[in-house]
């Protein structure tokens, strides 16, 4: 991208001299080139591409360059922009959740569990409130699984109860107890409103009332929106995102309830 | 442009034998839809005779009439015997005052006999009739306004989504829509409707990821639609879903307020919302009863089975499905012009030849029912995230639809799985099926698969899977009984769901019909028979 080719040395000299500092790449070390799309309610004329440029300015590009602009309608116009963004990003100040538990073998989970609850591991898992994706749930569950691993089914010492989709909350909070369920697993495709946080928190909110403190099962999100962190403010003990594997899951739970089993004899 | 030639080059006699397998298969399951009844079924029955509306709370006036009538009489005679026999000895001077007399318990039902019950029965065929012929006055209108506006210059269909959740909003986003190039404009659902066991009443502006179905909606967006058709001169149809609880009465109101399609499938709701096999397939038969009288097409949701299955493993499971659906759509009056069977494009994109398999199923659709619309759904299971990955999907998408001539195209949006589509989305993607069918659509004409190639046997190969579960279907049994198919559904046969016909919602809406069972409404759609013309469409 030429706009880039301004400042190519003095960018790469600054970014490696700070290190930890990170801007976007195009074609150039420290070029920091972005490229988006947005679309502007405005006909297409040379005021709407003056607008473009100046929204993208404001967002950090710097120079931005105009590459597209196509009207839709009357009305509308989309716009595709690329440049150079001016933020910076300090890798010291980005903080993530990484996995603090190990990966186990399907044989090793078993063994833990056996030895751990000297029962099997219960599994409740359903989709919640108006959601019907099921992708997602059946994937852990399903003795077909996922990526080439087996499903939670699959696990000798864990029973599975799949409820499938569109199971209301109390439904679900009764057959946890039925079950004397040990986890619960739901999972949240749909997320238009927020859907997926909504019907989680009050999922959440539902065990902990239904449960004496200290003894809701272990619960557990999964959907591909939920943002990373958030497991507090839905009130939930984990959350498993896009790509998550049954054997991620089975590795968690035997962790968790490891965990449980140390705090209480 | 659909072209039924032997492209595929299928061995007529194991096509014939699986169709005579989906008979076989349906033929049971058939007569318990025609020995029972559901409040859905009577509450349908209620609306096509003129009683709408709801009370302070919207609980419907037909839930109201019904249940009245079920705690007195019971629902195994029909209700519009004691219906009309409480309006004929004068307890109220219309339904809507019945059903409000009802509701405080301030009528008494009985089960009239001899003269009264003829009586009864009369006056009820003369008000569910008025129903019906609104039905066929419906659908004379929109052949009047297809003959004026005309169809969509070129198949397949474009058929776009809209789904606000807000009637008002949804009208401005369907003209847009039809503007951009819709040829059918979907309205998408509430996603809590189909447990719902009452329609909704009213304008309604808060859906929750769609619209709630409701008769005044449904006229809202007829009516926007009618103008935008008149101003591009192309009729736009509309298209909703007669699915869940409800399906009879969403089917009788759509019937009534002129929608062109439906979604309807045979056992979506049993495997996929986890409704009574039972109630399923006896408010089945009446909505498709409705749906043929309406001339509405409908849609059948095959392409479930791919995004909860392996698309390539379950790719039989489409088959058979589509033929269930044709049997079941046969028996209930529809016509092939009305079945848009349902598949997708749904192979991991990762699998090498993914292409050249979607194309081999794609064709084996097309080829297995040739004079039938055929339903063309994108790509949902396989995108990521990755937008510009997705537009190239899509874009393949396209020209397996380009190349096998589909009658009806779901235009897919790159950003599935993301977020609701932007308005750029939805001009992205009409850009991308515009470029496919103007560069390719040619392509029928050059492309025939070689014989016994890749393409043929695989074609081959999921028919002969198809038929072999048909075959192990018809010999299902389990410890009640049950019809083969049902014990098969029992069993997890589809979609590894087990759906056993004991269990699952709505089952205590369902009762077995007396010997003196009267519903006036499937009374004169049994006995109907569709216009000797209307092919080809």
């Amino acid at each position: 991208m030429s706009a880039a080719k301004q400042q190519p040395e003095q960018a790469a000299a600054s970014a490696a001299a700070q290190g930890n500092i990170i801007r976007p790449y195009g074609d150039t070390t420290g070029d920091g080139m972005v490229q988006m799309s947005f679309t502007l309610p405005l006909p297409h004329d040379k005021k709407a591409e003056g607008a473009a440029l100046q929204l993208a300015r404001k967002m950090g590009l710097d120079p931005a360059l105009l590459v597209h602009a196509k009207a839709m309608g009357p009305d509308f116009t989309f716009f595709v922009v690329y440049g150079s963004s001016t933020h910076l990003v300090n890798l010291d100040d980005v903080h993530v959740v990484e996995r603090e538990y190990p990966l186990l073998s399907a044989k090793d989970a078993n063994l833990t569990i056996k030895k751990q609850l000297r029962r099997k591991l219960v599994v409740v898992g359903a989709c919640i409130g108006t959601d019907a994706h099921t992708v997602g749930i059946d994937a852990i569950l399903n003795i077909k699984g996922f990526a080439g691993e087996k499903g939670l089914e699959y696990y000798r010492e864990i029973k599975v109860v799949n409820l499938g989709a569109q199971v209301l909350v109390p439904e679900l909070v009764a057959r946890a107890r039925a079950e004397k369920a040990d986890a619960v697993l739901v999972s949240q495709v749909v997320t238009q409103k927020d859907a997926h946080i909504h019907n989680t928190t009050q999922m959440s909110a539902a065990f902990r009332e239904a449960y004496p403190a200290g003894q809701v099962p272990i619960l557990i999100a999964g959907g591909p929106r939920f943002e990373d962190g958030s497991e507090k403010a839905l009130g939930v003990d984990r959350i498993f995102g896009r790509g998550t594997t049954p054997g991620e899951v089975a590795s968690y739970l035997v962790h968790e309830i490891s965990l449980r089993k140390g705090k209480k004899p | 442009m659909t072209r039924p030639n032997a492209m595929l080059e299928l061995d007529p006699a194991v096509v014939r034998r699986a169709r005579s397998l989906a008979r076989k298969a349906a033929a049971p399951v058939v007569k318990i839809a025609r020995s029972h009844t559901t409040v859905s079924v009577e509450r349908a029955t209620l609306r096509l005779a003129g009683l709408a509306g709801a009370d302070h709370e919207r609980v419907p006036w037909v839930n109201h009439l019904v249940t009245a009538v079920r705690d007195e009489v019971g629902l195994e005679h029909g209700v519009t015997t004691p219906v009309y026999d409480a309006l004929l000895r004068g307890e109220a001077p219309d339904l809507t005052t019945l059903a409000q007399k009802a509701a405080s318990g301030n009528v008494s039902f009985r089960l009239p006999s001899g003269r009264e019950a003829t009586a009864a029965r009369r006056a009820a065929a003369k008000g569910v009739g008025a129903g019906l012929r609104t039905i066929d006055r419906s659908r004379a209108t929109r052949d009047r306004l297809i003959t004026r506006h005309g169809d969509p210059k070129t198949k397949p269909w474009i058929y776009l989504i809209v789904a606000t959740g807000d009637i008002y909003e949804d009208i401005p986003q369907a003209q847009a829509a039809a503007r951009e190039g819709a040829d059918i404009i979907a309205v998408i659902r509430s996603t809590g409707q189909s447990l719902l066991d009452y329609v909704p009443e009213g304008a309604t502006r808060e859906g929750f990821a769609g619209t709630y179905a409701t008769q005044e909606n449904f006229r809202l967006m007829r009516a926007a639609l009618d103008d935008v058709s008149k101003e591009l001169g192309r009729y736009v149809r509309l298209t909703n879903y007669a699915s869940g609880l409800c399906m009879p009465e969403i089917a009788a109101l759509a019937g009534m307020e002129r929608l062109d399609m439906m979604l309807n499938d045979s056992m979506y709701g049993i495997l996929f919302r986890d409704i009574n096999p039972i109630r399923t397939f006896v408010d089945q038969r009446f909505s498709r009863q409705v749906h043929a009288r309406a001339g509405i097409i409908i849609n059948t949701g095959e392409d479930n089975y791919l995004t909860t299955a392996d698309a390539v493993e379950a790719a039989h499971t489409v088959t058979v499905s589509q033929l269930l659906n044709e049997r079941f759509a046969k028996e209930a009056g529809l016509e092939d012009w009305q079945l848009g069977l349902g598949h997708a494009f749904e192979i991991n994109p990762e699998i090498p030849d993914s292409f050249r398999m979607e194309l081999a199923h794609a064709m084996l659709a097309r080829q297995l029912f040739p004079d039938a619309p055929l339903k063309w759904m994108p790509p949902t299971k396989h995108m990521t995230g990755d937008v510009f990955r997705g537009y190239l999907l899509d874009g393949f998408f396209n020209l397996v639809g380009a190349m096998t001539g589909q009658g009806i195209l779901l235009v897919g949006m790159m950003t599935e799985a993301v977020v609701t589509p932007f308005l750029s989305d939805r001009d992205l993607a009409l850009q991308n099926v515009r470029y496919v069918m103007n560069a390719a659509s040619g392509l029928t004409e050059d492309f025939h698969p070689p014989r016994d190639g890749y393409i043929q046997t695989r074609a081959r190969q999921v028919l002969s899977e198809a038929v072999d579960l048909l075959d192990r279907i018809v010999s299902d049994t389990d410890a009640a009984g049950d019809a083969p198919l049902l014990a098969a559904i029992a069993d997890g046969t589809f979609g590894l769901m087990k759906r056993p016909a004991t269990g699952g919602k709505g089952l205590d809406g369902v009762s077995e019909r007396a010997d003196d069972y009267d519903n006036p409404a499937t009374t004169a759609l049994d006995a109907w028979t569709p216009p000797a013309k209307e092919t080809g469409r």
